[in-house]
């Protein structure tokens, strides 16, 4: 009986999420009378708390989704506006109106979040349609049960059982496919739209532009002083110093000679400087050979044991394989300064568009990005391309650093396009199905009507009439749900292709 | 002794030329890109090419792919690459078959020419000749592997002199020590690094670089 404990879980999570839906309704008829009371009767001071409270339930049913349904919903909400700030005479501006105290202006703040939020009507159409749309799917089987113990206790008790029985039976493939479908209907109203999703992005890349920006002139001003003050000085030094030997070729060759001989100690020393500030600009080795090779040359040159594996398609951009490069440089450097490690392991690889670095060693752990300046450099420098660190360091060892920066090679031509075909198929047919066949039909044959008008269930003989109409209910359904989850699939794949 | 010379930067292209030509070198062709260099290696089978890793078209490897192209059709053929940087990972790609005659030296190693030309001869003659930056970067990346650790101060010196492919009377010379000095050093070295002991040069490079590489 190993099924049963998974079925009798998934059960109760959907007995859980059809409860939910109804308190979801619950939410949705507060704020639509609040919806009313605001735009109707201008009583704006309800609005706030019932758009909290949508959140609210919105929330709980994106946590459970996470949970139960395996489906990740991001918060689509828009970033909440800072506090309103006093100008220099202490009073607050709003638009053209001066105001005493804060309260007015953050309420106008706070009011324009939410009220011209997209994901705040998202989220209202959501707590309305919930039963309707994800409650009905996951309440099936205990309805079912429901009608039979009622048709079992109204005298029907053979019938009653039997429902039951198929319930029961249905209930171990159906309920765990129904508490997924569930999460995937959520997603497609709580979820970020596309244009939130961007906005986002946009907001994060700003920062790190700017992080870049600042950084990168830093950097620029470094090495514009090293070559002042190194390179650039002993070529001076050294041009005087041939001109001095110059001078002194026909008086005295012996001194000549001598600075001659300094001269080229100087120019040896100034090459050194100048090799040493280009592998911190750009490691010739990248350039040469690319990322594969430069980090196996960082391996080398590395105390540690480093063993490396490179699996990569093709060569990624400059700057991408330069941050890559640097990181890994850091991480290894990380690990024989501070982790007492003797072993490490680098792994380059392509995750599908993705270039994915992860570098273990042996040490004693206890790496914190919070703390270390090197750590925050690298998530700075993979800022700028959307990349991003994960450090796995608990005390004791080992450690364990990947990263991944997306968009690194060209994309495979999507293989999920054929579904998404049959998704968008699967959307125009559910309506068809669900309700001229099957509800409308049901509704003419629970009044008797004469007219059949082209109701499939109506022209059959009259033994199938409602077996075609209940089933065309059950394919509305069906398809419905199938088109909900290709297309929510189908952005998620696309999604991690491009970002 | 007939050279060919790959290096794309003319002025250093002339200067190597009369600097090889005063010390008695014929230099056979004098190339500034990559194919032109493979040519002239399989064309002109010099006694030893000196070439720089930076070649166009592509300004990557391209003399450093030439030579181990050339390598593979004739093996053993002397090469002396030159380069701005050093990296242990192309030492070993030039050491890998093993057949000796290589030398890898930063540029700034052709200002003293008569070490240069020491390292070409040297080469020529089936030695070799690694830049005492790779040989430090070798011993400082192996510092903690555990026979290296048990050298003293001055095997230590022996075994980067030795590395970069001098032979037992020069380390003597640079060392100001006596050749039986030097004899007793590199005996006590082998015997600790666990390497079967050598009279040949070159043999006995490869078998240092190779320990140090075995890591």
């Amino acid at each position: 009986m190993t099924p049963l404990r998974p079925t009798l879980t998934a059960l109760a999570r959907g007995a859980a999420l059809a409860g939910l839906a109804l308190l979801s309704l619950a939410a949705g008829l507060a704020m639509l009378t609040a919806v009313v009371l605001t735009f109707l009767l201008g009583l704006v001071i309800v609005f706030p708390p019932a758009v909290r409270l949508a959140r609210a339930v919105t929330r709980w049913q994106r946590e459970l989704a996470a949970r139960w349904s395996g489906v990740r919903i991001d918060d689509p909400y828009r970033p909440a506006p800072p506090p309103p700030v006093p100008q220099a005479d202490g009073w607050y501006r709003d638009g053209r109106t001066l105001y005493k105290r804060p309260t007015i202006p953050a309420f106008n703040q706070r009011w324009n979040w939410m009220s011209r939020d997209p994901a705040t009507w998202r989220d209202f159409a959501f707590l309305l349609s919930a039963p309707v749309a994800g409650g009905l799917v996951v309440a099936a089987p205990p309805l079912a049960v429901a009608y039979g113990v009622a048709r079992a206790a109204g005298g029907d008790p053979a019938i009653g059982a039997a429902v039951i029985l198929l319930a029961a039976i249905g209930a171990r493939w159906y309920a765990p496919w129904a508490v997924r479908v569930h999460g995937r209907v959520a997603a497609a109203l709580l979820g970020p739209t596309e244009k939130a999703r961007l906005a986002q992005r946009v907001s994060r890349l700003d920062a790190a532009r700017t992080e870049v920006v600042d950084a990168q002139a830093a950097e620029l001003r470094r090495i514009e002083r090293d070559l002042h003050d190194g390179a650039q000085a002993r070529l001076v030094a050294i041009g005087m110093t041939i001109g001095a030997a110059e001078q002194l070729l026909e008086s005295d060759p012996q001194a000549a000679r001598a600075l001659l001989g300094k001269a080229r100690e100087a120019s040896a020393t100034a090459l050194q400087e100048i090799r040493r500030l280009v592998r911190g600009i750009h490691p010739p080795v990248l350039a040469e050979r690319g990322l594969g090779d430069a980090v196996r040359a960082l391996a080398l040159d590395s105390p540690l044991r480093t063993h490396v594996t490179v699996d990569l398609p093709e060569r990624a951009s400059a700057p991408l394989e330069s941050a890559a490069y640097f990181a890994v440089s850091e991480l290894l450097a990380n690990a024989a300064r501070h982790g007492d490690a003797t072993e490490a392991w680098v792994d380059v690889s392509a995750q599908g568009s993705a270039l994915r670095v992860t570098v273990t060693d042996d040490g004693r752990g206890g790496a914190d990005p919070e703390r270390g300046t090197g750590l925050r450099g690298i998530e700075r420098r993979l800022g700028a391309f959307d990349g991003v660190l994960a450090v796995n360091s608990p005390a004791g060892g080992p450690t364990t650093a990947v990263v991944e920066l997306p968009r690194a090679f060209r994309a495979k031509p999507a293989p999920t396009t054929p579904w998404r075909y049959f998704g968008r198929l699967c959307w125009v047919l559910w309506p068809i199905a669900l309700f001229p066949q099957g509800l409308i039909a049901m509704v003419f044959k629970l009044v008797d009507s004469p007219v059949k008008s082209w109701f499939l269930g109506l022209h059959v003989p009259e033994p199938f009439q409602w077996p075609v109409i209940v089933g065309m209910i059950a394919l509305g359904g069906g398809l419905l749900a199938v088109a909900l989850t290709t297309t929510v699939r189908g952005g998620q794949t696309e999604d991690g292709a491009c970002g | 002794m007939r050279v060919v010379l790959a290096e794309d930067l003319h002025l250093l292209r002339e200067g190597l030329v009369a600097l090889l030509r005063a010390h008695g070198f014929d230099v056979v062709a004098a190339v500034e890109s990559g194919p032109e260099l493979l040519a002239a290696l399989i064309g002109e089978r010099p006694d030893v090419a000196v070439v720089d890793v930076r070649l166009p078209p592509t300004f990557t490897d391209e003399g450093l792919q030439a030579v181990l192209a050339a390598r593979r059709q004739v093996p053993g053929l002397p090469v002396l690459v030159l380069s701005q940087h050093v990296e242990q990972l192309y030492a070993r790609e030039l050491l890998a078959d093993g057949s000796g005659g290589v030398g890898y030296l930063l540029k700034d190693r052709v200002f003293n020419a008569e070490q240069f030309v020491d390292a070409v001869r040297r080469v020529a003659s089936g030695g070799t000749a690694m830049d005492p930056e790779v040989i430090a970067r070798l011993l400082a990346s192996n510092a903690r592997n555990e026979p290296l650790g048990r050298l003293t101060p001055r095997e230590r010196e022996v075994l980067e002199l030795m590395a970069e492919g001098r032979s037992n009377a020069a380390i003597a010379q640079r060392l100001f020590l006596s050749d039986s000095a030097v004899g007793k050093h590199t005996a006590s070295i082998f015997a600790k690094l666990g390497l079967a002991p050598s009279d040949d040069d070159n043999r006995r490079v490869l078998a240092v670089l190779a320990f140090l590489n075995s890591k």
